[in-house]
């Protein structure tokens, strides 16, 4: 009982508290942290229960996904920013993480070469790009995860805004940012390795990448940064600054009329999106194994807006679970019938657009109202007791 | 055997004089020739001593049979035989069992015979020379004006004095413009190695103005020093001359070079004006974000692919049918679009986007499992290939040519529609005034209906195009989807001029950055200066004023 007074007396509690939702997700997030490691490195490998390394992956990938919508459902649910080009931000983030592995390869690459990664070896550079130094430093690339990210948001974000550059104009816009910067990372004299990108990592803080410890450490990391990146978010959306991202999606001109400075609104929302995107990249990277320049691809950046339309936009939970349900369709549907994936996913953008405008968090709701109004109908001094 | 041999070359001798009497005009009796054409050619199989040949030679060139050039090609090149039993002249090509033989009088196939049974008829380097000039000036008396221009063009690359008669006798009767000029820049290649300084002199004067590029490069090599410091040519007077002249056709072949870099930006602008010039209409006109637009060049494509597959006998004409077609069905699917998606979602432009991007991607789909995922060949008509060479250096190609054209037709046409029929009215008055159209007895849905069908149709045509210049394979589109929002965004909303504008605008912006950055590079700075172009001016470059801009 203390414990519950303590939980309704600290920050996240309140947040929590008024969250019900919200809190089922942080309770499964954290669940699922502590249940699949263990089935998977305790139970035995025919056991019932145990969930093999490539599944802690798969979900490890999900989570990933499902903190890159998080990071969208920030922008275009609560502020009315549809970027299209997310997916460069979670791609930098990935890269700045797989430069960092890359070093870490150090004489093990196949040419041996301790400075350089083989790539470079491969295409006779002789040096170091000033742009590689310090990825050696675990902590200096985590912080250019964040960094690089924000900078180019910020960049980006700041000359956009500022010139009143909104809606679909935007999101042209956002789209030409990550297809030049897949152009620019498919060219072999970038040095960040052309079109095969960064790959054959070994290992990270000297854990082997392979071993199932270190997945599953990974597996876990996601899942908390899920949770952290959401309690975060909430946070964001309910206070007031919230309020006011949620007035300049609904009324830019009003909002500004009123004293807002709607671009700096703007312009923060869009650097926190853009940071949490690369985190999710550069969490994404050692449990996939690769980045590549496809990541910049403008379809990718099309797809999370899908991920977030499908769960639910502007809900939060609704974009972790469109992200996680849409992904699992598509490991299954490119498996099963990986002719009907392509078909399967245009109509999903088709109907959910046409029928489904708050996506699966708006269906349920829409259901669970209908059985209120139903029951209070039927039974009118049971609804208003509960 | 001696009195026979002298005999021979007598008959020889005689012929040859009545040949060159003869040599402008030979109008004898034709069975006859033939004959003699046959003897003539035998006449190699005896013939031993150089000179002998060497007449020979002039003779069979000069005669009227018809095969000689083909026959002293052989010779030339050691394909020419004859058979020991019957003392045939054959051409013979080595084969596993001996040689392939083949008839000199008339090309019949005799079959394979052993190695032992025919013997080459043996020339020397002397022959060679002989050979090499007769060809020279066979090539250059031939009807035809292809070959005539190419054995002009090889006299230019290797210069020798001994082909200077033939030069100046192939002069006096030439008619072909580009021929004549190729001779005389091979007469002032040949004089430019004499000894006498006019002469060496009037030949450097008559490069003024051919901008030929062995001409060039021949005059910078007299600029070159050794490496004591002293120049390769010793004649002050020849080289400064040489010098003033390479400057002026280097200045000239720096202007064409850059009409030529503006025709290749104007060509690359006229494709991105095609595929972009549909969306101004849905996008600009409507102002709906079609992400499918792509797709409807794809499908314009694969309409021009399909026609082509149909008419496999007349692949000249098959583009000609396939432009309607492909705006039939490219429209038609548009129409179905927009009456099964669009419709639902006016006002709302990025559910829009998101439901037309979906539509894309069943698209796709759809064109990859009924035609594989493999890329298409579609070939080009005959009409489109070639080149149109204005000189030296500048030559225009024709499917450049034509798709300028082609684009510019497409624009003018779209303008008069819109701006000129009374449906072009209409979509005006809907997208002004949706309400006031509707109210002055405007079907709106069906002018709507109307107007995607028109944009899609137009992107159909692009498609038609782009089959020309790329792969057709399902992510055609997709290649050009994000340049052609570009260039209508650039160009700004609503717009069709400015649409050309923008588009040729970054067509020529990107082909004279290519050579500096290459062209990824290029490509990557010009969208970067459109992301900041927007940041400048949102609206683009000719924004509509009034109160239709109002969102």
């Amino acid at each position: 009982m203390i414990n519950s007074k303590i939980f309704e007396r600290s920050a996240i509690g309140r947040l929590l508290l008024a969250d019900k939702a919200g809190r089922y997700l942080i309770a499964a997030l954290l669940a699922i942290t502590v249940l699949v490691p263990l089935c998977n490195l305790l139970m035995p490998a025919g056991s019932f229960l145990h969930i093999p390394t490539y599944v802690v992956v798969l979900l490890g990938k999900y989570l990933c996904y499902a903190l890159l919508a998080l990071a969208l459902d920030l922008v275009w649910g609560y502020c009315g920013i549809l970027s299209l080009g997310h997916g460069a931000f979670f791609a930098l983030g990935g890269y700045a993480m797989g430069m960092h592995l890359m070093r870490q390869i150090g004489e093990r690459g196949v040419y041996g070469n301790a400075e350089l990664p083989d790539f470079m070896v491969f295409l006779n550079w002789t040096e170091l790009p000033w742009y590689w130094y310090g990825f050696d430093n675990f902590f200096f690339a985590m912080f250019m995860v964040a960094l690089v990210p924000a900078a180019l948001a910020f960049v980006f974000g700041w000359l956009a805004f500022r010139s009143r550059v909104t809606g679909v104009y935007l999101s042209i816009i956002t789209q030409a940012m990550t297809y030049a910067l897949l152009l620019a990372f498919f060219r072999n004299d970038m040095g960040f390795g052309g079109n095969n990108g960064l790959t054959d990592f070994k290992d990270i803080l000297g854990f082997s990448l392979q071993s199932d410890v270190t997945r599953c450490v990974l597996f876990a990391l996601s899942a908390l940064s899920v949770a952290g990146a959401y309690v975060l978010c909430r946070a964001i959306v309910t206070s007031k600054y919230g309020r006011v991202l949620v007035a300049i999606r609904d009324a830019e001109s009003r909002t500004r009329f009123m004293g807002y400075r709607v671009e700096h609104y703007k312009l923060f929302v869009f650097v926190v999106s853009a940071i949490l995107a690369g985190i999710a990249g550069a969490l994404y990277v050692p449990q996939v194994g690769i980045i590549n320049p496809g990541e910049f691809g403008p379809i990718n950046s099309i797809e999370i807006v899908i991920w977030v339309a499908i769960g639910g936009r502007g809900t939060l939970f609704g974009a972790v679970i469109g992200a996680v349900a849409v992904n699992y369709a598509k490991t299954y549907f490119t498996g099963a019938f990986p002719e009907v994936w392509l078909f399967m996913l245009g109509a999903l953008f088709v109907i959910s657009t046409l029928y489904l405008p708050k996506g699966i968090v708006g269906v349920v709701t829409q259901i669970r109202e209908r059985r209120a109004e139903n029951n209070a109908t039927s039974t009118p001094e049971q609804g208003a007791k509960s | 055997m001696k009195l026979s041999h002298v005999f021979r070359v007598f008959v020889v001798l005689a012929l040859f004089v009545v040949q060159v009497v003869q040599a402008e005009q030979i109008t004898p009796v034709q069975s006859e020739v033939a004959a003699d054409n046959a003897l003539l050619l035998n006449e190699l199989i005896s013939a031993r001593s150089t000179s002998d040949k060497k007449n020979l030679i002039n003779l069979i060139a000069n005669s009227n049979f018809p095969q000689r050039a083909k026959v002293l090609s052989a010779l030339q090149d050691g394909d020419l035989y004859y058979t020991k039993a019957d003392e045939q002249l054959v051409y013979a090509f080595s084969h596993p069992d001996g040689y392939q033989i083949a008839s000199v009088i008339d090309g019949e196939k005799l079959g394979v015979i052993g190695s032992r049974k025919v013997r080459k008829i043996s020339i020397n380097n002397e022959l060679r020379t002989v050979l090499r000039g007769v060809l020279a000036e066979l090539s250059l008396r031939s009807d035809d004006v292809a070959v005539r221009l190419s054995a002009a063009k090889d006299l230019i690359r290797s210069p020798s004095p001994e082909f200077l008669h033939a030069i100046e006798r192939a002069k006096a009767v030439e008619i072909n413009k580009k021929v004549l000029a190729s001779l005389n820049i091979a007469t002032a290649m040949i004089n430019l190695n004499s000894e006498e300084q006019v002469l060496r002199l009037d030949a450097i004067e008559s490069f003024r103005g051919t901008l030929d590029s062995d001409a060039m490069s021949i005059l910078a090599a007299m600029q070159l020093k050794d490496s004591e410091g002293n120049y390769l040519e010793q004649d002050d007077l020849v080289r400064e001359s040489a010098a003033a002249v390479l400057s002026e056709m280097r200045g000239e072949a720096e202007m064409y070079k850059l009409v030529e870099n503006v025709f290749f930006g104007l060509s690359l602008g006229s494709v991105l004006l095609l595929t972009a010039v549909g969306l101004a209409i849905t996008f600009g006109v409507m102002g709906v974000i079609n992400m499918a637009h792509g797709e409807m060049m794809m499908l314009g494509a694969y309409t021009t692919y399909v026609i082509q597959l149909l008419m496999p006998n007349y692949i000249d004409y098959s583009i000609v049918v396939a432009i309607p077609a492909a705006f039939l069905v490219s429209g038609l699917v548009g129409i179905i679009i927009e009456r099964g998606v669009i419709r639902h979602l006016y006002g709302r432009p990025l559910e829009t986007l998101l439901a037309t991007f979906g539509v894309s991607l069943i698209l796709q789909q759809a064109v990859r499992s009924i035609f594989s995922p493999l890329n298409k060949s579609v070939s080009a008509p005959s009409w489109l290939s070639g080149s149109w060479e204005i000189n030296g250096a500048l030559s225009l190609t024709y499917n450049r040519l034509y798709i300028i054209i082609f684009s510019l037709v497409v624009l003018l046409m779209l303008v008069f529609l819109l701006k000129k029929t009374f449906v072009g009215l209409q979509m005006r008055a809907v997208t002004q005034n949706r309400a006031m159209a509707n109210s002055m007895g405007i079907r709106t849905g069906w002018v709507d209906a109307l107007t995607f069908g028109l944009g899609s149709g137009v992107a159909g045509i692009a498609g038609v195009a782009l089959s020309q210049l790329t792969n057709v394979g399902p992510n055609l589109g997709q290649s050009y989807i994000i340049d052609s929002f570009m260039v209508v965004v650039f160009g700004g909303v609503g717009n069709l001029f400015g649409t050309f504008f923008a588009a040729m605008s970054l067509g020529v912006a990107n082909k004279f950055l290519e050579p500096f950055a290459g062209a990824v590079l290029a490509k990557i700075f010009v969208l970067v200066f459109i992301i900041l172009f927007i940041q400048w001016r949102p609206r683009g470059l000719f924004a509509l004023k009034g109160r239709s801009v109002e969102d």
